[in-house]
């Protein structure tokens, strides 16, 4: 317990933007090996913690960004992690090139609202395109988070393997520039 | 090509060999920079270039320098003494910087292009360590052509290499692609009157279906039947697997 006190624990955050959740799952395939990650790390702003805002007792010393940004609400959350966050991640296919959710950016956000609240079958009588205060407001394409703030670093993978994140975060929090071998790189 | 160009010919005055990346590759009359280096089973990473038909040039990925000066090993001819360096950092960060540009050039998703495995640029990206596209998207918008009865295209992959435009014109004898326009606003046509594949004589069969490095001409109702993940490119480098494929045809 002694040497476990006298080492700080390194403050991780992570967040979901429009990405599918995918990957934080696979964060969840390093398994038992999330033990000794917690022995190393703590975390604060996460799906995992359901703390709401990071940065809330210091900076956090590494910020997980999952996701594009597809609207506003997007921007803001991403902008808290890099004012929060020492060294920013951006995790998975969609954080680093926009992913699937910018297979949309060809398309006129109106003309898709339209097909999806009103002109395609199968909806309710009076289907609207919502309009609450609520709901952050759609961007007229959807961007990879680089685009947003600057990212220390990329982990690609759609998502990446619970190996790939282990070997990626395991490097970062040894100090050293993370790589992945051939087995761990992959864009799909 | 000659099977038994590694062997010593003609005259033994004449040494036939330059040097890549310090080794000694020996080639025979005729052969390009790159023809030399695959067969001695020494990987230049290429996109345009195919064993198969005339050097083209336009990629820049087999860029190396020769006694000093940036050229394409695709279509330098082989010549004594040459020094050919190819491996440097310098290069390998240009090579890695012309593949970012080309992916954020198109539109690459790879989790849904049935491509992916199976990729050349992909397969690159991989082997040069492209982590980040570094460069801002440009999400050109370039519709898919679904015409055809067998074969799809879908052009958001596109990386102009024009070996289908090269494979339909000299092998096929149909001049079914082409490239229209200059600069950013280049892209490839097809050669009908409504500029779709369904209303040429393209086939399933041509050589032009077969040799896309990317996801553009992509063949009906077979995707995904190997699953992601156990595709050619998936095991094996790209490097790594291309010379040993050059190399046992060679010594075959």
């Amino acid at each position: 317990m002694a040497a476990a006190i006298t080492t700080p624990k390194l403050k991780v955050a992570t967040t979901s933007l429009a990405g599918c959740f995918g990957c934080h799952m696979s964060f969840l395939d390093i398994d038992e090996r999330i033990l000794q990650l917690v022995e190393l790390v703590e975390f604060d702003r996460s799906p995992l913690t359901d703390i709401k805002h990071c940065g809330a007792n210091g900076l956090c010393d590494l910020g997980i960004i999952e996701g594009g940004v597809c609207n506003a609400e997007n921007v803001h959350v991403l902008r808290e992690f890099r004012k929060n966050c020492k060294i920013l991640v951006a995790m998975g296919a969609c954080a680093v090139n926009g992913g699937l959710p910018a297979q949309r950016n060809h398309i006129d956000l109106r003309d898709i609202l339209e097909e999806v609240y009103h002109t395609s079958p199968g909806l309710a009588q009076g289907s609207q395109i919502p309009n609450d205060p609520e709901l952050p407001l759609p961007l007229n394409k959807v961007h990879p988070i680089h685009e947003v703030v600057k990212i220390d670093y990329f982990l690609p993978g759609c998502p990446p393997s619970g190996d790939a994140i282990w070997k990626f975060l395991t490097d970062l929090i040894a100090g050293r520039t993370p790589t992945l071998s051939h087995e761990l790189m992959h864009y799909d | 090509m000659n099977p038994d160009m590694t062997e010593p010919v003609s005259s033994p005055l004449v040494s036939s060999t330059f040097t890549l990346d310090g080794d000694e590759i020996p080639y025979a009359p005729g052969q390009t920079v790159i023809q030399a280096a695959l067969a001695a089973g020494k990987y230049i990473p290429h996109l345009c270039y195919h064993p198969e038909f005339k050097p083209h040039g336009s990629c820049k990925l087999c860029t190396v320098k020769v006694n000093g000066r940036p050229a394409s090993s695709c279509t330098t001819a082989a010549q004594d003494g040459l020094n050919v360096e190819s491996e440097t950092p310098d290069i390998k960060d240009k090579r890695r910087t012309l593949v970012q540009m080309l992916l954020v050039e198109g539109n690459h998703f790879c989790p849904s292009c049935e491509k992916s495995g199976n990729c050349m640029l992909q397969g690159l990206a991989y082997d040069l360590g492209v982590m980040s596209p570094h460069f801002p998207q440009i999400f050109p918008t370039r519709p898919v052509d679904a015409s055809h009865p067998d074969t799809l295209l879908d052009f958001n992959r596109c990386i102009l290499c024009e070996l289908c435009v090269r494979a339909s014109s000299e092998v096929d004898h149909k001049g079914v692609f082409a490239l229209s326009g200059r600069g950013i606003t280049k892209h490839l046509i097809v050669n009908s009157e409504s500029g779709r594949l369904g209303d040429t004589d393209f086939a399933a069969t041509d050589k032009a279906a077969e040799v896309c490095p990317v996801g553009v001409i992509l063949k009906k109702r077979v995707g995904f039947a190997v699953p992601i993940g156990e595709r050619k490119y998936d095991p094996v480098p790209i490097s790594v697997q291309t010379v040993s494929h050059t190399h046992k045809k060679e010594t075959v």
